[in-house]
This record gives structure tokens, sequence and C-alpha cells, in this order.
């Protein structure tokens, strides 16, 4: 065998095991794949099937109670799972780098960039003088505008996107010949997600590294890898070749995932989204026969007590099913409310005017400067309709719900009314039925649900104080929406911490529909979830709209989620609204400058590529915005739109362009038509 | 449905968590210790062998023997049955004091943790001024002052003294707390503070007050002990280990060190089981 067919990494049956308060429980079962020298391999799969502890046992670097129960890794043919810690130290070092989730954690807060980035040099032997040299090539590298001045900065004074190139220059200097990327990009918003994936793109093409990446986001596996692993439950159940993957899923698995992401052009007035029925199983537990066993439909005894091999699909496309043929057709798996109405004696026609938000401004004060993060919002929504926020982190999103919601109190001027009464600017100002008529679901359940009381009590309590109801009626009551939203009547009894992520959130969202609301707003509700899981809570939603007439306020960064759910849009950049009309018309163009840039940096699942739009630099901070408009330093379009002085003068108005569709810019709609196509 | 899997694997977490609490070492020796004492204070007249009272005028200040384990003092009192029948006052003193400090402190660290603004800041600076006064000299003021020590005062002031500690532990922790959205859902049924702090908050606070507890308890035994060493924490005559050390320390001097020495280990063994179970505790629920 000539060296050239020699992979990077390989891994032969590897066995890992996590000692959870004292039992060891495996968490990887047989793992194997190989990485050729130059080639992007992705791991998919939902959290909990051992992505991260692939990519640890592969840099040898496993927490204190995982260890290697079985298997090889080889690293460039040499096995490593049994050299010592000076040697796994200098492969380190010099072969294999890393990149983390989250880079804010992973930079030392108390060191300057520069001397961090250094020490990388340092570590492999050059002189500390050339070392700040190197650091600062490094820094151009990864594209960081003035990376003389970024070198003196301490970590919380980057961006996220900033302080992920930081990471990956580091990562990057010691040339490795394995770079392994878990998540890098999952905290950061769309459109730096697309920045830092075009620069991991063009550093693989210069440098030939081979990389490992791991993520739960399919699209941004389909634009970066060459082949793909799809885990689950600590086994790798189906790999092959990108494309081919992901043109012919052949697992039940890897079908079911696919199917149950709202891509391009769903919406809910039409398609219902499919689930992955039941959760993955718990860490640790011992199987016969295949590990996706429990939620196949496909499933039968052979598949429950003998262990299915890999199947050869076509050339390096293989799948761990007996049934591999008839994944393609794996049925539909569908899951209905059963769930009693709510009486309302409000105002019921679908469309009819329900929240209006007129002048909404707010004004924080940080280090005795004013802030103004809201700034003059007003938007409509009607009856048992669904309007999407969108807007990169810090656009206000999360401010204007608190607004609404009276747990902030907005600035003078700006009026909130629901079914044409106004509500007062803050919660304990508002009557009772005020408060149950506007709810909430946030983001992470685990936050919003108190630990320590039983779900019936958390549902019961609301019931009680926002319907007046008796302590039986409400506890009742609760039950009854809790089994509709399909919290099983066994776990009523039970405390959040024993319910998984998806049956919290449908504990969240019985708990504000237990007032019978007439809006609810929604704040990333889905965000904290698995895809096959987000597609049961977006069903049940829509349900639940549909039946209750429930109008919602939709805040989300992932698009594909919004547009499947909305029926309106309003765009945010830096607390204004800069694009606002039916969902249609939002995504269907012609686009504000903005919402342009937004929509082109999502990765694609279909494979499709398109142009991406870029917005230059980063949003600036609400405490001194640019003057004119404020979107005009990042503008995709303001240049050789003609309109470039005006764009940064004055501050353009939400004008409404055509009939229900609003947008704040300068460059008139037919301009921007003729310049989008 | 799978969920019942999940649900049994998250029911088995307490169980698994206790079965190594069960093998911890320091947990075992801990409270093993713990229980014994804890035992003699409650049936003291059990394990003991004579009364606290019994003088032997025929063996006065005799070494450790078979018929007096841990020797006789100079009255010819059993040391042995003294400090097993002192077990209790110091417990039992030491145990509400504590409960005292906890309670006043949690609830002031609740308000102050959740109110924020003035109230905390002003709240917070008091409790700075109190945590600066030394015990032993309030001890002693209080003695001075009323004429006499009492067991009463000593509890007021230990638990007095050990508020701003507990306040500071369950502030912090609230801190954390009511950035939670549980709070805001609650703000949004409608809810009381008292009932958000109280039933909302104080059950998730809970863990990080019981090992405060047990962490001031190892405390109050010293001090309780100190006091009564000093003649300030009990009624005189009391048959206490502090009242013991401070009755018969100068004897060492005579090479008679076993009234002294046995009740000074009875105090150190009751600290050391407290704190070998706190650590168990932290260790275990990974607190």
């Amino acid at each position: 065998m000539s060296t050239n067919n020699i992979p990077t990494l390989e891994l032969r049956s590897l066995e890992v095991a996590y000692t959870v308060r004292g039992i060891d429980r495996s968490v990887l079962r047989g793992v194997s794949f190989a990485i050729a020298p130059g080639e992007a391999y992705g791991l998919v799969g939902e959290s909990g099937c051992g992505k991260s502890t692939a990519a640890f046992a592969a840099m040898r670097y496993l927490p204190r109670n995982g260890k290697i129960t079985g298997g090889e890794i080889f690293f460039e043919g040499k096995n490593i799972v049994d050299i010592d810690e000076e040697d796994v130290a200098q492969l380190r070092r010099s072969a294999i780098s890393m990149v983390y989730q989250n880079p804010s954690t992973a930079l030392n807060p108390t060191i300057r960039i520069g001397k961090q980035i250094a020490e990388v040099f340092e570590l492999n032997g050059v002189s500390s003088s050339d070392a700040m040299m190197m650091a600062e090539q490094a820094l151009t590298r990864v594209q960081i505008a003035d990376p003389a001045r970024v070198l003196r900065r301490y970590a919380h004074q980057l961006s996220g996107g900033m302080a992920q190139r930081v990471v990956i220059a580091m990562a990057l200097a010691s040339n490795p010949r394995l770079l392994v990327m878990d998540e890098p990009t999952t905290g950061l918003d769309a459109t730096v997600e697309a920045e830092v994936l075009d620069l991991v793109r063009e550093l693989r093409r210069d440098t030939g590294t081979a990389v490992l990446f791991i993520s739960h986001n399919l699209g941004v596996i389909r634009n970066m890898c060459d082949r793909v692993g799809v885990l689950y439950a600590g086994a790798l159940v189906e790999q092959g070749a990108t494309s081919d993957l992901f043109s012919n899923p052949s697992h039940p698995y890897t079908v079911g995932l696919l199917r149950c992401i709202p891509r391009g052009g769903l919406h809910k007035s039409t398609d219902r989204l499919d689930t992955i029925p039941g959760t993955p199983p718990a860490l640790g537990l011992k199987f016969d026969g295949c590990v996706f066993v429990a939620r196949c439909a496909l499933a039968d005894d052979k598949c429950r007590t003998q262990l299915p091999q890999m199947v050869t699909i076509n050339v390096a496309h293989v799948a761990r099913c007996f049934h591999s043929d008839k994944a393609s057709s794996l049925p539909r798996s569908v899951e209905q409310i059963e769930y009693a109405p709510q009486v309302t004696g409000h105002s019921t026609k679908v469309g009819d005017a329900l929240l209006n938000i007129s002048h909404l401004s707010k004004v924080f004060t940080q280090d005795g400067h004013k802030v103004r993060v809201i700034n003059d919002v007003s938007l409509t929504l009607g009856v048992g309709e669904t309007l999407g926020l969108v807007g990169e982190s810090g656009s206000g999103k999360t401010t204007i719900a608190k607004l609404l919601l009276g747990l902030t109190p907005p600035e003078e001027g700006g009026v909130v009314t629901l079914d044409g009464k106004g509500l007062a600017k803050t919660l304990n100002r508002r009557d009772v039925a005020d408060v149950g008529a506007m709810q909430i679901v946030f983001q992470n359940p685990d936050q919003a649900l108190n630990r320590r009381h039983s779900v019936t009590r958390i549902v019961g309590r609301a019931v009680e104080r926002l319907r007046k109801f008796s302590l039986a009626n409400a506890i009742a009551r609760a039950h009854e929406l809790l089994s509709g939203m399909r919290v099983d009547a066994s776990l009523h009894s039970v405390r959040p911490v024993q319910l998984s992520g998806g049956l919290k959130q449908r504990v969240a969202i019985s708990r504000a529909f237990a007032g019978a609301p007439q809006l609810v707003v929604c704040d990333e509700p889905t965000s904290a979830l698995d895809v096959s899981v987000q597609a049961a809570i977006l069903n049940l939603l829509v349900d639940l709209q549909k039946q209750d007439k429930t109008s919602f306020i939709f805040i989300s960064h992932d698009l594909g989620v919004v547009r499947y759910i909305s029926d309106r849009i309003a765009v945010l950049y830096l607390g204004r609204v800069v694009e606002f009309g039916t969902s249609q018309r939002v995504f269907n163009g012609p686009f504000h400058p903005y919402t342009e840039a937004l929509l082109s940096s999502v990765p694609n699942i279909d494979g499709s590529t398109r142009k991406r739009i870029p917005l230059t630099g980063s949003v600036p901070s609400p405490s001194n915005p640019p003057s004119g408009c404020v979107l005009n330093p990042r503008c995709p379009r303001k240049a050789g739109s003609g309109y470039e002085t005006l764009c940064e003068t004055e501050e353009p108005n939400l004008n409404e362009v055509e009939p229900g569709h609003f947008m704040r810019c300068h460059i008139p709609m037919a301009k921007l038509k003729q310049l989008q196509s | 449905m799978t969920d019942e899997t999940s649900k049994q694997t998250k029911q088995t977490e307490l169980s698994e968590r206790l079965a190594l609490l069960k093998k911890n070492k320091a947990f075992i020796i801990g409270a093993s210790i713990l229980a014994f004492w804890v035992f003699s204070a409650i049936f003291g007249k059990l394990v003991a062998r004579y009364d606290q009272d019994f003088a032997d005028y025929e063996s006065i200040s005799s070494s450790p023997s078979l018929k007096y384990w841990f020797g006789t003092d100079s009255s010819g009192r059993d040391v042995y049955s003294r400090v097993i029948i002192g077990s209790r006052i110091i417990i039992v003193i030491s145990f509400l004091a504590t409960l005292l400090g906890a309670f006043i402190g949690a609830s002031l660290g609740l308000a102050a943790g959740y109110l924020k603004g003035r109230f905390d800041m002003v709240l917070m600076r008091i409790l700075e001024a109190i945590s600066a006064i030394p015990v032993i000299i309030i001890a002693l003021l209080a003695v001075a002052a009323i004429g006499r020590a009492s067991s009463i005062i000593t509890i007021l002031i230990i638990g007095l003294i050990f508020t701003p500690n507990v306040a500071r532990t369950v502030r912090a922790a609230v801190l954390g707390e009511s950035e939670l959205e549980y709070v805001a859902a609650a703000k949004l049924r409608t809810e009381k503070t008292a009932h958000i702090l109280f039933r909302e908050v104080l059950p998730n606070v809970l863990p990080t007050l019981i090992v405060e507890f047990t962490v001031r308890l190892g405390y109050a035994i010293f001090a309780v002990a100190t006091l009564s060493f000093l003649g300030a924490g009990l009624e005189a005559g009391s048959p206490d280990w502090g009242t013991q050390v401070a009755d018969t320390w100068s004897l060492i001097f005579s090479k008679i060190w076993w009234p002294t020495l046995f009740p000074s280990l009875a105090i150190a063994s009751v600290a050391v089981s407290i704190n070998l179970i706190s650590d168990a505790l932290l260790e275990v629920f990974e607190l």
C-alpha cells in the first residue's frame, strides 16, 4: 500500500463508555470510518448520539469519566489508542487541532488575543518575537480586518464571528493534518455562520487539511463535506458521499431526519411536517438488534433480535439496515392533538385585527449611556395568524416580546392594543384577563419550567390563577390540556427533569394555553430541540392555532421554520422594522437588501447552490448607530444603486411599496427588483 | 411510547446517587460518628456507665482503666459518662443556633437577591457590619450585661453571627435563579412576590442552603464549645464539653490529661463528622 492511501484518521470498531454515577454506559458502539488526507468528513445526528464523543475520542481527549473500551484509532497509520500522554500532547501540538462550539469559552478571557495565538507558535519552537509576527499573519489568513489591532484585544471585545475566526486561526497555527470542528457555527447568526463556513472552505482548499466536521445542521453538512456519516445512539447507521446520501438516504433514521426539516417553500397551510416518533434511547442502553428499532416504522422481529450489518447501497454508500431498499418508502408518521377547544367570547374570524403595536420604543441605560434598542416599531397581526420576527441577534426580537408581555415597560408613546383594548405598560397593572390573553413559550424549557414543581402543578397553577378555577377544576383542566398536547397521563405527576426536551416544551405550551390566550409569543421555541422534535412541536402549534384561532408571534433565527409557520413576517435590524409584509411577499421578493442577505446565508439542504449576498462587517452597536440608513455601512445593494448619498445621510421611512408590503429603503422597488434578478 | 424509558432512567437517578453516597467512605465515617453522638444525645443515660454527678471519692483523678474508661476527674466523676451526657447540650444548642441563623439568613438572602436595587445594597452593608463583630466579644458583653451565662443568649448570638454568611450564599444563588424564565412565567400568571420567593425560588436554592447549613453546623459546634470554655456560653455547672475542658485543662501540667483530652476529642469528632458529611453531599450531588 502506498503512503497516499493511508487515511489521516481511521476509527475501527471504536467503543467508548462513560462512567456515570458509578455505572459504565456505552456511548459509541463499534464506530468505524476513515478520513482521507484533504477530505472533509461530516458526522450528523441528534443530540446525545455520540458525535462529540467520537471527535474527542479521535483526539484522545475524552472527559475524565470516559474511556475507550474497544477498537482502534489510527492517525496516519499509527494506532493512538495506547500511546502515552506525552505522545498525545505532541500529536495535539503539531498534527491535530480542534475548533469548539463556543468560541467565547475557547479563548482565555485574561490574555490578549495576540499572546494566545503566539503561544501556539512558541509551543512549536518559534521565538517569541517571530511568534507575534506570525500571529498577525495567522489573523490575516482568517480574513480579519486590521489584525494588528485585534492582536491587542481581549476575547470579550470580539464578536462571536470574530472570536471563532481567532479560534480557527489558532487551530491552523500548527499546520495540522487533521482539523476537528465540533459544531463550529452553532451559536452564530446565519450571516456570520455563512462567512465562517466560506472561510473554512477556502482554507481547506488552500491547506489541504483533512476535516472532521460535526454538526446537527444537515444544511451545513451538505454544503461543507465530501462524505457524511450518520450517527444514532452511538452507532454509525449510514455513510456515503454527501450528494449520494442526501439524494438517496437508505437508513430509516436518515430518511426521517431529512423529512422533518421545514425546507424551502413548505407552509403550514398546505404541508404537515413529518416527525420521528419516540425519543432516542437512554445513555448506555443495551441492544440485541438494531439501535433504531424502537422508532422505526419498518421494524420487524429480525430487527429486534439481530444486529444488522452494513449493507452496500452503491460504491462507498453503506447503511446498517435490513430494509435499506424500503427506507425511502418509510411510512409517514401522523400525530394528532386530542385537545378540547378553549371557550372564548372574543372575535373569532380568522384575519380580523387582533394585535396592534404602534410606535413602540425602548431605551436602556448602559454605563450611563442611553441605548435605543427598539426604535419606533409598529406592527399589526390578525386573529389566528402568525407573525414571524426575524433578524440577527441583538436586533431586538426578544425585547419586543418582553415589551408586549409587560415584563419590561416601553417608552412613553408606545401603544399596544389587543382585540381593541389598550394594554397597560406593566404586567402588574394589567388585569387577569389581559395577562391570560397574551402568554409566552420560552426558548429553553429547562429554565422556563420550575424544576422543583410537578408538571400538573406547573400547568394547574396557571389555570387556577389565570382562569380563576377552583383547585380541583384547575387540575382537571391541566390534565386535559397536557393529555391533549400528548403528554401522557403517566407523566403528569413527574418533575420536568424526568421529561425529554420535546415533552418539556409541550408542558410549556400547555402552560401558555392555560389562560385561553388570544396571542402566544413563541420565543425560539424549537431552537433548543432536535429537528425531529422540532417538527412535532411545530405541528402541535399549527394544530392549536387552527383549533383555537390563536395568534402567534414567532421569533426564530431559523428562516426555514419562520417561513413554514408564518403568515406575516417582520424583519428587524438594530431595533427597527426594515421589512414587513405577508410571508409570501417577503420571501418571494423583491427583498429589502438586509432580508436578501439573510436569506442567501442559509445553507441549503437540497444542495442547490446560489449566490450568497454578503453583509460586510458586524452589527453596529445600538448605542452608536450609523447615520442615515442604519444598514448603509453593511448594505449589499448601496454601492452602485445611485442612492449612496441619500443612504448615508437620511434614515428611510417604512413605506408601503406594494399592497401589504412595507420596506425601509431608499432604493425604489423597481430598482431593487432589477438588482436582484 | 419510548418516553417511558426516559422516565424510568431518570427515576433511578436518585437511587443511583444514594447508592453512591452509601459507598462514599467520607460519608460512611462521618455519618457513623454523627449517628453515635446523636444517639448519645437522645439516649445518653443508656450509653453512659454512671450518673453525670456520681463521684467516686476513692479514685479521684484516676487514669483510664476498665472501671473508668476515660479515667475520672478531680472530683472523682467518670469522664466517659460526662462526655456522653455532655453531647446533648452542645448538639442541641448548635443545631438550634444554626437553624436560627439559616432561617433569618435565608429569608434576607432571598429578599435581597430577588428585589435587588437599593434594598439589596443597604441590607448587604448592614450584614457586612454584623459579620465584622467578633462572636466572643459579643458573648462576653452579653454575659456582663445580664450577669450570667445563658444558653438562649448563646443561641441568639451564634444565630445572629451566622446570618450574614447564610444570607450571602443564598443571595448569590437567588441572583442566578431569578434570571431564569420560570420566574417570568410566574409573573405572567399574576403571582405575588411572596409566592414567587418562597414557592418558586426557595425550593431551587434549597440544596445550596442545606450544604451551607451543614457547614455552619460544624462551626457552631466549635463556637458553642469555645463560649462554654470561656464560661460565657452556658449556665454554670453544665456537663458540656467546653465547660469540662475549662474545668480541667490546668491539670494537664500535673500530667492529668484525660479529663481534658476526651471532651476535646468529642468536640473535634462531631465537627469532623459534619464536615465529612457535607463534603460527601457536595460530591455525590455534584453541587
